[in-house]
Formats: structure tokens, C-alpha cells, sequence
């Protein structure tokens, strides 16, 4: 091995792969994991016949990044795509650096490492055929798999040139020359999921389809409000049930992302676990959230808009005196409801527990926090808990935090065999880490010529003091902050017992919708076109906020947005009646998403004729097919969750059950959405989550421009009827 | 109670209960993992399977409902020339985010092609209606559909 080569964020390392070839290891938080051995990183593999293989070290959920982010790498590395093999990387983010499918983050953080990485592993190709050859470096270019020597015509495939490779010393990351994107050859264009096949033809590919020699299957029933004890169960009964192992009661703990109380069913046939534990007839103990519902929330939530805020969060200039002054006030309150993730495969987890060591196979988002739970639940050692990535069938945040992964530890650890633990879908729905609802009073003033001069948003939520529960908060650089001399942010909030957790575009799903749907009925105070009224807020272009930080917003960004998409749905233009354009634009993760949407309504129901979508992430497209699915399946996950989604809670505990009372969109529903990216000087950044937030204010804003009729609460539900 | 069910033109016995749902026995019994539990209460169509050729949730199915109906599962319908055809749409149009729920998508996509060969904006609606996808393909999934029917993109 040679020495490795060290940058600030990244490290390379190159030596001999097992069965020949070159193995570059590599790891992108650079300095910081320099003490450790080379091998133990991601790697680049190049073996003699010529194939790269590539560990991806991103959990996948769906959102394509087992696919994006070995393109980067291939594209550098110059090889044929054909040629590229995919590993999954193990969970160890000593090992990984960051391994987390969330926040919109890894095209973000991996783009220029991914790309520094591929073109290492070419320059050093490139070195080896010269020596081979005996020509400069400056001579030889690539061709996908080859090295090219262009004056002599003569041409050495990366396979021969791979074993040679191995032997130089990787180059200093920062003098690398990266290509012309206009030379691209992969990036840029659509290649298929890596998985396609095997999810095409019922290869086994998900946490529930790990099969493990002499494994059993468990499920495991909780109180239906959260955290409360067992008081009984029917343990004789469940172990009865023909094929039951055994039953026993868990006595778990309160944190609400931990272990909780509740009896574990384990079983030769997950059927007959299932059947075990209908016959456990649990009763639960009282618990000190068992009074809390959905009503009660909200009439907390309606004293506090009464008694006004807790505390102010932000005040720029004197909104009250910006009020008084004003020729114009509106006022409105919003608010939108608890939902649920339900990812299509419902929770589960495989774990084998032996002579203190635990193995796991988890669809997880977010591996280590898991580790480090299943490690002090069990009271082993982090490092005695090894964990397989297995791709999720969809995530949406509900896989970040992995309260089924130490359920399955747990009950491994009672059982002499592995152990694969599922959810019910009513398990899923009933014991999720919901999107928590929240509450909006604002209260804005226009001077005479219709400008907004104050805004007031009274957000009410749920934590204690300062502290928001998960997912509950809200930051203070919500546009119009910045754009408006008079702006004040104020808080209030309620204790809550709910799990609460980040769903696609956490906080942003809600503050989209309550900030542009307000936005269109000040436009609409201000006798102003919704469109213009946006443009004139944005102002000139330039930057809210301070250069390089995560929610500083760029005005001239969302024009750009703003602009493209007006254009695009022919905004302004005369519709049949009974139907209307709505338009909004939010800022999330990084991402400038404008939307409008087409809707009418008719039997009470509001239909989505045609959506269209501009979004600005940067001058780069990577997947374009993955990009498309990421920006479609963000607007109708959003088109389902406004018209009907909502957790209900009644005695601590929640109401839907199944997608019969949680419904997800169905295809009869789905309209057709263009989608246009606005290829901006900026760098790339992530596409699953940003353009969901704009999405329900769209939606809304379309239905008030048909009916007349706006939408301040969500689901929209019966509302139209 | 022994069941002998012929499950992609295969013969296998299996010893359960009759209330046993077919997904259990294909899952757990059979090792056929490619069918999928979403519901359990056939609201999602992820379990989709063939009885002689008509798609049914196979996780409300009983196992002693079955008799002798030719169960044709994901990792069988490759040999019906209009599943091979779904399956290579599918690919060419990159259906699949998750791929969670594709199975029962292409179960569901082969029984309408094989009843209805060129099926309008309509009959797709109807027919892939139950089937949910939370990543919410159905743009693709309705795309794939017409191209593997030989109908132009809509």
C-alpha cells in the first residue's frame, strides 16, 4: 500500500484488490479519519476485466442514490456504465463518514468528492499507461474503459492497466483537473436503478424478504397509547396457537424512540405469530397521556391564538406600529393535521444475537443512532453490533429513527435463533413518528399602494420552554423574513405524548402550505395577480441571509422559478369556469421549487387536471429519470396528503388504522405534471424532498381560484362539499 | 391440514392452517418472497397474485380456497409472453422508486393486458386502482402499461 494522500475533505488510499487490480479506498471526511487503516473506507475497484466496482455507502429508499452517486464516480473514473458494479456498503460511519438517506443531503455533500474520487482512480490509469507505454501523461487522454494514446493510435483497457495501477501513489485530490461537464457521458443522462431487475422479477431485495438458516418470525403488540405498561396478557393462550415458540411481555421502557413495553409473539410462520398474539386479549395500564386527543390539542392550541404568544422568536422593525399604520390588515389562522409516513413495506427487522454479539439486517435511513440504541438496550458494546444496509421499501423519514430495529435486537436476544420481527400495517399507522400538526395565526399590513410593510406568523406547537418536540420547530428565515421591514416570528407551544418525527421536507411540508397559501389572500387584499404579487415581495435578486449558510435564500432564485413556471402553465390565461390555476413557490433543502396546478371541483371533490413544476438545484441534473421520479412523486405525495391524509387521536392513542381511514393517491387521481429544471450556476443539491413544500399551497390556491372557497385547514376532506 | 397447490407450474405440499393466507404460505412456507405483505386487508394490492390467470390479493386469500387454480406469482411471469412484455416496459421506463409494491403492480398490469390488450386511460384506472403505490409511480406505471400494449405514449 502507499502512503495515503490527504486533502482537507478527502482521502485516498490505493493498493492491491483482492483477485488483482486496483483498490482505491477513499473516504470523504478527510482528515478527520486519517488515523485509521486505509482498507477500512469506501472503495473504487478496478479488477482485471476491466468491470469498476463501487461501494455505495447511502442507505436506499427509493430515492435512486444507489444509482446518482456511483454515476459521479463512473463519469470521472471514465468507464462504460455497463461496467460499473454496485456494492452496498455495511452500516459504520467510522468507516463511511455520514451514511443517512435524509435531509436532501447526499448530492449536496458527495458531488465534488464523488467526482474527485473517479478522477483519481483515472489519473492513476493514466500514470500506469504512460510508464507502460513510455509516454508523457500529458499525452494520453480516455475513452470509456481505455486509455488513449491519440499521436500512436494505440489503446490499453483499464483491466490490463488495473494491477499496474495499484502500484502508484494516489494524487493530491486538489490538483486533479475534473472533466468539462460538457463532455459528460454519464452524468446527465437517464440510467435505470441499479435494482431494477431484481424488483422486476421478485428477487429477494427487502428487509422482509432476509431469509437467515433456522430463522423464526416475531411480531410485537403495544399499547395503543404510547408507552403504556402491560397490565395483561394471555401468554397461555398466544403459545397455544399451533406454531408459537413462545410469548412473553416486554417491559420496555417511556422514551418514545426506544424500546416500549409490550408482548412479543415469536413463531415458525409469521401467520402463525400473527394468530398468537390476536390471542393474547391485552389489557394496558393507565398512562399520563391517556386523556390526550386531538381535540384537546387543539383547544390549547386556540387558547394560546386567544392569549397570544409565549415568546417571540424573531422582530425585525415594529410590526405592531407597521399594523396600526397600515391601509390594509389581514388576518387568518391555519392549521394542518398529524400524518402519517406509511411507507409501503411496513416496519421490520432481522437480528441474530450470539455469545453477545448482534447482527442486524434493518431497512434503515439512519443506521448508527440505531446502533447506539441497540447497543445500550442490550448493554453491549457499539462494536459488538454490526448492521447489513438492506433497501428500504420506501422511507420518507419514518426509517431515520429505529425504534423496530431494537424491538427486533431485543426479542433476539430472548430467542436462540435469528429473529425477523414485522409490523402490521396497523402497527405501522398507529405507531409512527408522525408529522406533528401545528398551528398558524398571521396577521399582515399593506401600505396604500398594496405593498406588504408587516408580517406576523404565531406559530403554535408542541415542546416545553425552548425546546420543540422532533420535527416541531420552525426556523425564523421563512421568507418574506428579510423581505419585509416590519416581520415578527412568535411561538408557543404545548407539551405533547405523541411521536412526533421528519417526514419528506420536514417542517417545510407545512410551512409551504401555511406561509403561500396566506401569501395569495394578501395578494388577493392587495387586489394584485398571486404571480406578481411573489415578484414583487422577491425583489431584486440577491441573498437573504448570510453566503454559505443552509437556509440563507436566494430572491433572484425563486424569480427564476417564479418566472419559468408562470410561463410554462400559461399563467394568466382564460379558464372554463369551475376551474382555477393556484401558484406557489417555497425554498427547502437547498432546492427553489415553484409550482402551479389546474384543478376544479365538482361533487365536493377537487380534481388535478395538469401540474406543472420548475425547480432550480443547481447546474447539474445527474439521473434525470431519478430526478423526474423524485420531483413527480414529491408533488402527488403532496396532492394525497392535502386532499385526505389525517391522524386522528382519542385517548392517547391514534384513530386510522389501515389505508382504508389513511388513504394513500391512487392512479385514477393522478394528473400529469411537467416538470422543468432551471440550470442555475449554483451547485448541484438533492431533489427529494424540495419539491413537496410548495405543492399544497398550489393545490389550495387552485381550488380558492375555482370556488372561491380557501382552504385554511388541512386534509381538505369534505371541505368542498 | 396438507394442501397441494401447483404454484408457477410447480407442484408443492404444504401443511397449514386453511385460514392461512396464500402470501403466508408463498412467504414463509414456499420461500417465494417476491409477493408482498402492504395491508393484510386487500387495500393495497402489493400481495397480487394469479388464480388461473385473474389477479387476487393473495393476503386475504385462504390457502383452502386455493384447490387446484394455477397460482402464478411475481418469479413466474416472465413465462406468460404479456407478463415478459410488462416486465420489459417496466424496465425501458425505469418504473420503480422503492419497488416495494411493483409486483403486484405487474400482476395487476398482466391480468388487464391479457383480458384487454389495448386498455383506454379509463380501464387502467379501473384496473390498477387498488394497486397503491406510495412513491407514486402511476405516471410510469401508466406510460409502461401502454407501451406494453403497443399503444402510443398519452
Amino acid at each position: 500500500m502507499n502512503a495515503p494522500v490527504l486533502s482537507r475533505r478527502l482521502f485516498l488510499a490505493a493498493s492491491t484488490a483482492a483477485g488483482g487490480g486496483l483498490m482505491l479506498a477513499f473516504n470523504l471526511e478527510g482528515e478527520a479519519r486519517a488515523a485509521g487503516p486505509a482498507a477500512l473506507s469506501a472503495y473504487l475497484k478496478v479488477s482485471p476485466d476491466g468491470k469498476a466496482t463501487i461501494a455505495s455507502k447511502i442507505p436506499e429508499v427509493g430515492q435512486g442514490m444507489r444509482t446518482a452517486l456511483p454515476m459521479i464516480i463512473a463519469e470521472e473514473l471514465d468507464v462504460a456504465w455497463e461496467d460499473v458494479i454496485v456494492e452496498q456498503a455495511l452500516a459504520d460511519t467510522k468507516v463511511y463518514g455520514r451514511q443517512v438517506a435524509g435531509g436532501s443531503m447526499a448530492t449536496t455533500l458527495e458531488w465534488d468528492g464523488m467526482r474527485r474520487v473517479g478522477a483519481a482512480g483515472r489519473w492513476m490509469l493514466i500514470q500506469a499507461a504512460a510508464a507502460k507505454l513510455n509516454v508523457p501523461a500529458a499525452e494520453l487522454t480516455t475513452e470509456p474503459g481505455r486509455v488513449v494514446h491519440a499521436a500512436s493510435g494505440r489503446r490499453l483497457s483499464y483491466g490490463d492497466l488495473a494491477q499496474a495501477a495499484a502500484a502508484i501513489a494516489p494524487p493530491d485530490p486538489k490538483t486533479l483537473v475534473l472533466k468539462d461537464p460538457k463532455a459528460f457521458r454519464i452524468i446527465g443522462k437517464s440510467h435505470v436503478q441499479t435494482d431494477t431487475d431484481a424488483i422486476l422479477t421478485g428477487k429477494p431485495l427487502f428487509g422482509i424478504d432476509v431469509r437467515l438458516p433456522g430463522m423464526v418470525y416475531a411480531t410485537f403488540l403495544k399499547a395503543p397509547t404510547f408507552a403504556a405498561k402491560v397490565a395483561s396478557a394471555d401468554l397461555a393462550a398466544a403459545k397455544a396457537v399451533k406454531g408459537v415458540r413462545d410469548a412473553f411481555v416486554v417491559e420496555g421502557g417511556t422514551a418514545l424512540d426506544g424500546l416500549l413495553p409490550g408482548v412479543a409473539v415469536v413463531a415458525d410462520s409469521w401467520w402463525a405469530a400473527r394468530r398468537g398474539r390476536n390471542a393474547l386479549d391485552a389489557t394496558w395500564a393507565e398512562h399520563p397521556t391517556s386523556a390526550q386527543s386531538t381535540a384537546s390539542l387543539a383547544a390549547r392550541a386556540a387558547e394560546f391564538a386567544k392569549a397570544g404568544a409565549q415568546r417571540v422568536a424573531r422582530a425585525d422593525g415594529d410590526v405592531a406600529a407597521a399594523l396600526k399604520g397600515a391601509a390594509k390588515v389581514v388576518s387568518a389562522s391555519y392549521d394542518y393535521p398529524f400524518i402519517a409516513h406509511a411507507p409501503l413495506e411496513p416496519q421490520n427487522c432481522t437480528a441474530r444475537v450470539k455469545d453477545g454479539k448482534v447482527e442486524i439486517w434493518a431497512p434503515t435511513q439512519n443506521p448508527e443512532p440505531g446502533r447506539a440504541l441497540v447497543a445500550k438496550t442490550l448493554n453491549v458494546p457499539p462494536e459488538n453490533v454490526t448492521i447489513h444496509l438492506i433497501r428500504c421499501g420506501g422511507g420518507f423519514g419514518r426509517r431515520l429513527i429505529n425504534d423496530y430495529m431494537v424491538e427486533a435486537a431485543f426479542i433476539a436476544s430472548k430467542v436462540d435463533a435469528p429473529v425477523q420481527l414485522i409490523w402490521t400495517r396497523e402497527d405501522d399507522i398507529q405507531h409512527d413518528f408522525y408529522r406533528p400538526g401545528g398551528w398558524h395565526n398571521f396577521t399582515a399590513g399593506l401600505d396604500a399602494k398594496g405593498d406588504l410593510v408587516a408580517w406576523r406568523d404565531h406559530f403554535v406547537s408542541f415542546g416545553e420552554g425552548e425546546t420543540f418536540v422532533r420535527s416541531g420547530g420552525m426556523n425564523s428565515t421563512q421568507f418574506p423574513a428579510g423581505a419585509v421591514a416590519n416581520y415578527q416570528h412568535e411561538v408557543s407551544v404545548m407539551p405533547l405524548g405523541i411521536p412526533t418525527g421528519p417526514l419528506r421536507a420536514p417542517g417545510n411540508n407545512a410551512f409551504g402550505f401555511v406561509i403561500q397559501s396566506f401569501t395569495d389572500e394578501v395578494a388577493l387584499a392587495a387586489k394584485t395577480d398571486p404571480v406578481e404579487f411573489r415578484r414583487k415581495l422577491l425583489g431584486e435578486p440577491r441573498l437573504i441571509g448570510p453566503e454559505g449558510q443552509n437556509d440563507s435564500f436566494h430572491t433572484g432564485r425563486m424569480r427564476g422559478v417564479l418566472d419559468l413556471v408562470a410561463e410554462k402553465s400559461g399563467w394568466g390565461r382564460k379558464l372554463a369556469k369551475g376551474r382555477g390555476l393556484g401558484v406557489a413557490c417555497h425554498f427547502s433543502h437547498l432546492g427553489y421549487v415553484a409550482v402551479v396546478m389546474e384543478v376544479s371541483v365538482a361533487k365536493g371533490e377537487a380534481k388535478v387536471h395538469k401540474v406543472w413544476v420548475a425547480a432550480d438545484v443547481g447546474r447539474q441534473i445527474i439521473n434525470p429519470t431519478g430526478a423526474d421520479h423524485q420531483v413527480q412523486g414529491s408533488i402527488l405525495d403532496a396532492i394525497g396528503s392535502t386532499l385526505r391524509q389525517k391522524i386522528t387521536f382519542e385517548n392517547g392513542a391514534a384513530v386510522e388504522s389501515n389505508f382504508g381511514d389513511f388513504p394513500l393517491l391512487r392512479m385514477s387521481e393522478t394528473p400529469p405534471i411537467e416538470v422543468h429544471y432551471l440550470l442555475s450556476d449554483n451547485r448541484p443539491t438533492g431533489l427529494g424532498e424540495p419539491v413537496l413544500p410548495p405543492a399544497p399551497a398550489a393545490l389550495c390556491n387552485a381550488i380558492f381560484a375555482a370556488t372561491g372557497k380557501r382552504i385554511r385547514s388541512l386534509p381538505v376532506g369534505d371541505q368542498l362539499a | 391440514m396438507a394442501y397441494t397447490l401447483t404454484v408457477n407450474g410447480s407442484p408443492h405440499t404444504v401443511d397449514t392452517e386453511p385460514g392461512t393466507p396464500l402470501l403466508w404460505v408463498l412467504r414463509d412456507l414456499l420461500d417465494l418472497v417476491g409477493t408482498k405483505y402492504g395491508c393484510g386487508v386487500a387495500q393495497c394490492g402489493a400481495c397480487t397474485v394469479h388464480l388461473d390467470g385473474v389477479p387476487v390479493r393473495a393476503c386475504v386469500t385462504p390457502v383452502s380456497r386455493v384447490g387446484a387454480k394455477a397460482v402464478t406469482t411475481i418469479e413466474g411471469i416472465a413465462a406468460n409472453p404479456v407478463g415478459a412484455r410488462v416486465q420489459e416496459a417496466w424496465k425501458s421506463l425505469d418504473v420503480p422508486q422503492c419497488g416495494y409494491c411493483q409486483a403486484g403492480q405487474i400482476m395487476s398490469a398482466t391480468a388487464l393486458l391479457a383480458a384487454t390488450p389495448k386498455p383506454t386511460d379509463a380501464q387502467i384506472d379501473e384496473a390498477m386502482d387498488g394497486n397503491l403505490c406510495r412513491c407514486a409511480t402511476y405516471p410510469r406505471i401508466r406510460k409502461a402499461i401502454k407501451s406494453a400494449s403497443g399503444q402510443a405514449e398519452a
